[in-house]
């Protein structure tokens, strides 16, 4: 059942590939391909137990409970958006204290003074009459960090990845499921960690070449 | 009933029956992944339909007309609009209102149904997401020329200048310039986070250099890891969080440009959620009025299937229903304050010179969507076509209500002035739709208007506990030796489709 096309180097002389010998392309890794989201949840607990470190799996869409079985921690983004909200909660109320209702000359980029507005007889620090923009710019900060930061924590953008040197990987945006297990893992024996995701019931194996 | 692979997508078929015990599927036929990739894939990937070049056409002329109108307005000033003193806001901030209330349907489908999990929203939401951010473009545009002097406008900012001038932030209108950017600039970010993964897809089928060009880098260099997924999901949950409250301000913020102000018929403390209501509702009408002729031409029936679209008729009857309470409740209220000013504006609006635009919005607004009790009228594509551009016009009308009516008849009679529209403000409001049109178009063209990798990740097949009811189902899959999910096709709703096997 299972078509392994295993694409060699030249010259697979060594079993410890992620030293590079010289005269041969440097091994990134393994790619396994699966055909259902449980047949990769399977495997990912398995690769898991034997104690992978850097490896993955590529999903055309995020399989539920995949990144648990994996033993992915939950990420600290929504620690880091609440204080960027708080910044713009501050900005927000900072910004419009300081130029409608204070004449404060300070230096952003260029001297500024405030303008104390005095409108339709409100107090001049009239916290309610500055909700909405407080709201607005805090909402703007949050939403802008939680994406940025989210594309900087997983190392987006990278337009070049050795992974996208593999035919076969095309599909892992279509309709595959990929394990990929990288060369520079302490366990990563080439033919060792071929056959284990042999084991696995893998449909194919790749090595993907830097 | 047996389609073949041409016609796939290009026939209805009725999902909308209600069997107790059961989950209806939301997408039609299909049982591999690979079939919604290609589905979705295959309309940007194929020559478009001859209908997509007329209607291109149309809306590419409609925008030449749009840059005509507004030259000629900065070239000489808003006196080319039919503006008069005290009718100072006429078209132009009806217009913005009206897309402003357009765009709410794709952030509202995208955040809040998202949080409340509603799965159907997969089908639709990229669509109406790109419907929302096009009509807040549209929007946008209004405020921008309506200052005359556009080139001033950046004093709608907070930003050092020699005049040492800053705006004044007690004022509803900076709120507004406030509500609308963040808005516009929150709704784009949702879209795009949404389409990095499809994009990735679009990629990874491109055979042209161009496109595999543009689409790897529109993708960022996504390769569905699922580190990258786990920390996706948790932003997107996040961005849905935030977008919540966002939807809700947004229009609630456009009302106090109205509501805080002195004049009667605006000065009611009723227009936030009436506004919010009304943009709800106008925002649905207007992606049924695009996903109609969206799936006809591109094949996209079992996608956005009919139980889709039951479900927005059936928004749009909720809120149709809301927006019919504020009508009577605005004039309750008008009568029962006994201010004379109030009561004699609302009559006005009813039996004053604007009598005929009143009642346009009452009958499209108020009774047309009750036409959507009936399920036969729900679940029928070319009458809900037709009320949805009912619903369009009417909630146009009703913001030109709001905002003529009040202004032209205020406080003292003499200073009472009638508006009426010239020629630049009829083109440039129709030089918007075509913007849009144009917009919308080019998004068809070349982007997923489907959220692939959303609408797989609802399918049965996704879950990985999925039970081997489907084997017959999975071509290809042979090797479900794992021993896993067994018991669960006992367990589980079925998943009730035409097509499926009987078991």
């Amino acid at each position: 059942m299972s078509t392994t096309a295993t694409t060699t180097s030249p010259a697979p002389r060594a079993d410890r590939v992620d030293v590079p010998l010289p005269g041969t392309q440097r091994v990134w890794g393994m790619i396994a391909e699966f055909d259902t989201p449980a047949d990769i949840m399977e495997a990912a607990k398995k690769v898991r137990a034997e104690g992978f470190r850097f490896w993955d799996c590529h999903t055309p869409f995020p399989v539920h409970g995949l990144d648990k079985a994996m033993g992915v921690k939950r990420t600290i983004l929504p620690v880091l958006v609440f204080g960027a909200g708080f910044t713009g909660l501050l900005a927000g109320l900072g910004l419009q204290i300081f130029t409608n209702s204070l004449s404060l000359k300070i230096w952003a980029m260029v001297w500024v003074t405030g303008y104390p507005f005095l409108i339709s007889g409100k107090p001049l620090l009239s916290i309610p009459a500055f909700i909405p923009v407080v709201f607005e710019v805090t909402v703007l900060l949050s939403a802008l960090s939680a994406v940025g930061l989210m594309l900087l924590m997983n190392g987006l953008p990278r337009l070049y990845h050795p992974l996208f040197t593999s035919k076969r990987f095309l599909r892992a945006t279509d309709d595959r499921f990929f394990i990929s297990i990288e060369a520079r893992d302490p366990r990563f024996v080439r033919s060792r960690t071929e056959a284990f995701l042999r084991s696995l019931g893998a449909k194919s194996i790749e090595v993907i070449e830097d | 009933m047996q389609t073949t692979s041409s016609t796939r997508g290009f026939v209805d078929r009725d999902n909308t029956a209600e069997t107790p015990g059961e989950r209806a599927s939301l997408v039609l036929g299909m049982h591999r992944f690979g079939e919604i990739t290609h589905q979705v894939c295959r309309v940007s990937e194929n020559p478009p339909p001859m209908a997509w070049y007329v209607a291109f056409a149309v809306s590419i002329g409609l925008v030449g007309l749009l840059g005509v109108a507004v030259t000629y307005l900065v070239f000489t000033g808003v006196g080319v609009w039919g503006l008069n003193n005290p009718v100072m806001w006429a078209f132009d901030i009806t217009n913005f209102v009206f897309w402003v209330g357009i765009g709410h349907a794709g952030t509202l489908i995208s955040a809040i149904l998202f949080l409340f999990r509603q799965k159907w929203r997969t089908g639709i939401n990229r669509f109406a997401e790109a419907m929302t951010i096009f009509a807040v473009i549209c929007a946008g545009l209004f405020p921008g020329i309506h200052v005359g002097r556009v080139w001033f406008a950046y004093w709608l900012f907070p930003i050092p200048n020699q005049m040492e001038m800053w705006p004044q932030f007690r004022s509803p209108l900076l709120w507004d310039v406030f509500a609308v950017s963040t808005y516009f600039t929150v709704s784009l970010v949702f879209w795009y986070v949404g389409l990095i993964p499809d994009l990735a897809t679009m990629r990874d089928r491109a055979t042209g250099k161009v496109q595999q060009i543009a689409y790897g880098f529109f993708s960022l260099g996504w390769r569905g890891s699922m580190r990258h997924w786990h920390r996706y999901e948790v932003a997107y949950l996040l961005l849905a969080a935030l977008a919540t409250p966002l939807v809700l301000s947004v229009h609630s913020v456009v009302s106090f440009d109205f509501a805080v102000s002195q004049l009667p018929g605006w000065h009611t403390t009723i227009f936030p959620p009436y506004f919010v209501a009304g943009a709800i509702f106008s925002g649905f009408a207007m992606v049924v009025t695009l996903a109609v002729p969206a799936r006809e031409l591109f094949g996209l029936k079992d996608l956005i299937t009919l139980r889709h679209l039951d479900n927005m008729n059936k928004i749009i009857l909720v809120t149709g229903c809301m927006v019919g309470y504020a009508y009577s409740m605005e004039f309750f209220i008008a009568w029962y304050s006994g201010a004379m000013y109030e009561k004699f504006a609302f009559v006005n609006r009813a039996f004053g010179q604007y009598w005929w635009a009143y009642w346009i919005m009452v009958s499209c607004n108020v009774i047309t969507p009750q036409l959507f009790w009936f399920k036969r009228i729900r679940t029928s594509i070319p009458i809900m076509f037709v009320l949805s551009l009912f619903v369009n016009v009417g909630m146009w009308f009703e913001r030109f209500v709001i905002i003529v009516t009040s202004l032209a008849n205020d406080f003292l009679p003499t200073s009472w002035h009638d508006f009426v529209p010239t020629w630049v403000d009829i083109a440039t409001m129709f030089g918007a739709f075509g913007l849009f049109g144009t917009l919308f178009l080019l998004f068809c063209r070349y982007l997923p208007m489907i959220a692939i990798a959303e609408v797989k990740a609802t399918m049965p097949e996704a879950d990985p506990h999925h039970g081997h009811a489907h084997e017959g189902a999975h071509a290809g899959s042979h090797d479900h030796s794992h021993g896993h999910g067994m018991g669960a096709a006992g367990l589980r709703p079925a998943f009730r489709d035409p097509e499926a096997p009987t078991h």
